[in-house]
């Protein structure tokens, strides 16, 4: 097959949740390569071919091996468990670890959204300094929406229980986590005029 | 028979109690196609696209009972997109409208919404059966409607459905003149549910025999519920979590125990091993065990219940039941028939849980065993072999190798003769998955021996188009063929195009069709619908102008005489 995204991230799949740094639009992981590539089924029909000792199968894709392995593999649809058994399990996992205040952080312009977990911070300085590690790879420079800081394009806000969506920083931080659903680092005027609101 | 009066042709086709026996005798002459319609009671449509709602409503007037099937079975794994289709408001507005008197709908892997349900509890007054298996795009509120209604309802089965939870007020729905329960599941609800109203529900109604409890009802609530309805012969726990030392617990060994005839038990969604021993008393006269959803049961307290269940017939579990649980299972459940063993790390990494090891100790111990569901980490050509010598009564056998493309890992062969050997002693084998490294051989080995397979699931396997040829000029009886990750193109979709007017669908994904070998395809059979499948964003350029010799992501062909049908999405392609 060419191109494309043969495995699409969705809803039942943990690869979502987890937490990789890599340069954008790609899903090469920092882990080395394992010996069993799952990534793609090319890599995967190849890998079947090489284990066999044949030769490439006239019908292989001229592309070639193009999808970086991964190391924790994610076929789509594999194993095959209806999807209602599997969050019926995830659901409970996340409840059984008292799995901390997962939220997906978007950041206007990027290509993809980030998940960080609220209970692990401290205060609003550290979640600060973990978004700007998350999203400096888009050379976005200073991350500050919280301290009013002047000079920035960026605006840190939270989509709160009701659905409104708020400036981070204005409220005592155990009550932001507890109200917080998901973050969303604004660019440009969007968050200009944030700010600017008294 | 032309000499026989109609009522009399009738009344022996009353003793034709499969749907195929009627499909074939309507066809034997107009005068019993005649006859045969107009007596029809039960209708069961296997593809909801093969034929149009209207046309069922037309042919079969007296129609009381339908079953419906929407979306390929693939769609259980995500890949079928969402909005694909498979619509059951179209069949409830065509049966409201022909103004037949129906009672039952068992509908499967559809889109159901609130309005189709409203629609449904309003336009047949008679209705008495609802079954919801694997479907979605409906809320509480739909339920409501069904509740507030369906004034003679018998069933309410919910199995598996992507519910929205719109609050507990559908179960206070059910009026005070509600009686005629007799099996309610609703097991698959997310929300809470007002416990008062339910034991209400379930006191008033005498004849009550199948109760499964979601995960929101207390084990309180169970205990008052099980003194209501001592008759209960399956029940779904809910969440069973109960400090075992309070006076609740002991009221709910009590009440437990005067359940004699509790036959099926499920649920036990937060069980934690210590409760366990309340379900000790019942244990004995169990059939079914469903202990799938309860991770928290491992290792000994696991073993210590199954030592109890000498009757069981059917029983899924996690596979931290281990091989040495399995073996326990073996030398118990001699009556065993169904065992489906279910993968705890959906993830597929981790320890290894079962092995073939299990599942030979299963099959020495367990002769009648007939149908397999066995998610395991490794397995070997040995292993399937000495299966296939102990059990050859399988109809069903589903084996997943969670690493895809993993040879035995004894010998470093392909697991060919493995599977070989399944098809070769299991002459009853209707349905087959595979996994595990599989070569061209397994195919040819399917096409031989599989006469009666009709359900055949690929997935990672096979070298070349031989493959799929082999099993599609092999397997006369097959119904439904679904293939993924598997290096068969063009060649062998078209090898014999006829092939799949006698087969329910097809379905390819992630092979090596083409778009050409799709429109090929499309164009030489009318009578198939060839639906091509495509998830592209838009930053693709050749989503415009598609060249035909692009490999198709997804391709779905089923028989029709329906025609192209008008509800299909954008990313959906109708050759």
């Amino acid at each position: 097959m060419e191109g494309g995204a043969t495995y699409v991230s969705d809803l039942g799949n943990l690869k979502a949740t987890e937490l990789r740094l890599g340069l954008p639009g790609t899903d090469a992981p920092e882990k080395p390569t394992p010996e069993n590539p799952r990534g793609s089924k090319r890599a995967l029909l190849e890998a079947n071919e090489e284990f066999r000792g044949k030769s490439k199968s006239p019908e292989a894709d001229p592309n070639g091996q193009e999808a970086a392995p991964m190391a924790k593999a994610q076929v789509v649809g594999w194993p095959p468990i209806r999807s209602y058994r599997k969050n019926s399990f995830q659901a409970r996992k996340a409840e059984a670890e008292g799995a901390g205040l997962l939220v997906k952080v978007s950041m206007d312009g990027a290509p993809y959204l980030r998940k960080i977990d609220l209970k692990v911070y401290k205060g609003y300085k550290e979640l600060g300094e973990a978004l700007e590690n998350l999203f400096k790879c888009f050379s976005l420079g200073e991350l500050s929406g919280m301290e009013g800081c002047n000079g920035s394009e960026y605006a840190i806000t939270y989509e709160d229980k009701d659905g409104d969506w708020m400036l981070v920083g204005d409220v005592p931080w155990e009550m932001f986590i507890s109200s917080c659903k998901r973050l969303r680092i604004m660019t440009g005027s969007e968050a200009r005029g944030m700010r600017s609101s008294p | 028979m032309t000499y026989f009066p109609e009522e009399v042709v009738e009344h022996i086709f009353d003793f034709l109690g499969s749907h195929r026996d009627r499909n074939a005798v309507s066809t034997v002459c107009k005068a019993w196609y005649g006859v045969e319609r107009l007596s029809r009671r039960s209708v069961f449509v296997g593809n909801c696209y093969a034929v149009r709602p209207e046309r069922v409503v037309a042919r079969f007037p007296g129609v009381r009972s339908l079953s419906v099937k929407g979306k390929p079975h693939f769609a259980d794994f995500n890949l079928v997109p969402d909005d694909w289709g498979g619509f059951a408001l179209p069949w409830i507005e065509a049966f409201a409208r022909g103004g037949l008197g129906l009672e039952e709908l068992r509908l499967k892997r559809m889109v159901v919404s609130d309005e189709s349900l409203e629609l449904l509890a309003r336009s047949f007054p008679s209705f008495k059966v609802l079954v919801l298996i694997s479907c979605e795009g409906f809320s509480t509120d739909g339920l409501a409607a069904i509740a507030t209604h369906c004034r003679v309802l018998r069933e309410l089965d919910l199995q598996e459905n992507e519910v929205e939870d719109c609050g507990p007020r559908w179960l206070s729905c059910f009026p005070d003149s509600c009686t005629s329960l007799v099996s309610l599941n609703f097991a698959c609800l997310k929300g809470e549910v007002n416990a008062a109203a339910l034991e209400r529900l379930v006191a008033r109604c005498p004849n009550i025999r199948t109760l499964r409890l979601n995960r929101a009802v207390s084990v309180d609530s169970l205990s008052k519920i099980l003194a209501r309805a001592p008759h209960l012969v399956d029940l779904g726990t809910g969440s069973f979590t109960i400090d075992h030392h309070a006076e609740a617990y002991h009221r709910l060994i009590n009440n437990f125990t005067k359940c004699k005839s509790l036959k099926s038990l499920s649920g036990f969604w937060d069980a934690s091993p210590r409760c366990l021993p309340a379900v000790y008393p019942i244990c004995g006269n169990l059939t079914g065990l469903n202990l799938s959803y309860a991770p928290a049961i491992q290792g000994a307290d696991l073993i210590k219940l199954i030592r109890l269940c000498l009757k069981l017939q059917r029983l899924w579990v996690l596979d931290c039941i281990g091989d040495k649980g399995l073996a326990v299972v073996a030398s118990t459940c001699k009556e065993l028939q169904e065992l489906r063993v279910f993968p705890s790390d959906v993830c597929g990494v981790g320890t290894a849980a079962v092995t073939e090891e299990g599942l030979v100790a299963i099959s020495s111990g367990c002769p009648k065993l007939n149908s397999l569901l066995y998610f395991c980490h490794q397995m070997t050509n040995a292993a399937l072999v000495t299966v296939a010598k102990n059990c050859p009564h399988f109809t069903r056998f589903r084996l997943c190798i969670l690493d895809p493309g993993k040879p035995d890992p004894v010998t470093n062969q392909p697991l060919d003769e493995g599977f070989g050997a399944i098809v070769q002693s299991c002459k009853d084998l209707r349905r087959l998955s595979l996994s595990g490294l599989l070569t061209d051989q397994v195919f040819l080995y399917i096409g031989m021996y599989a006469e009666c397979l009709e359900m055949l699931s690929i997935a990672f396997a096979g070298d070349s188009d031989k493959g799929m040829v082999y099993v599609l000029n092999g397997c006369k009886n097959l119904r439904k063929l679904e293939i993924r990750d598997s290096p068969f193109g063009d060649a062998a979709l078209l090898e014999d195009v006829g092939k799949y007017e006698t087969m329910r669908s097809l379905w390819m994904s992630s092979c090596y069709v083409t778009l050409k070998g799709c429109k090929t395809l499309a164009a030489k059979m009318p009578r198939l619908n060839v639906e091509v499948i495509n998830e592209r964003d838009e930053s693709d350029e050749m989503e415009e102008n598609p060249s035909d010799l692009r490999r198709v992501e997804k391709m779905y062909v089923y028989r029709t005489v329906a025609g192209p049908r008008n509800d299909a999405p954008d990313f959906v392609w109708m050759l």
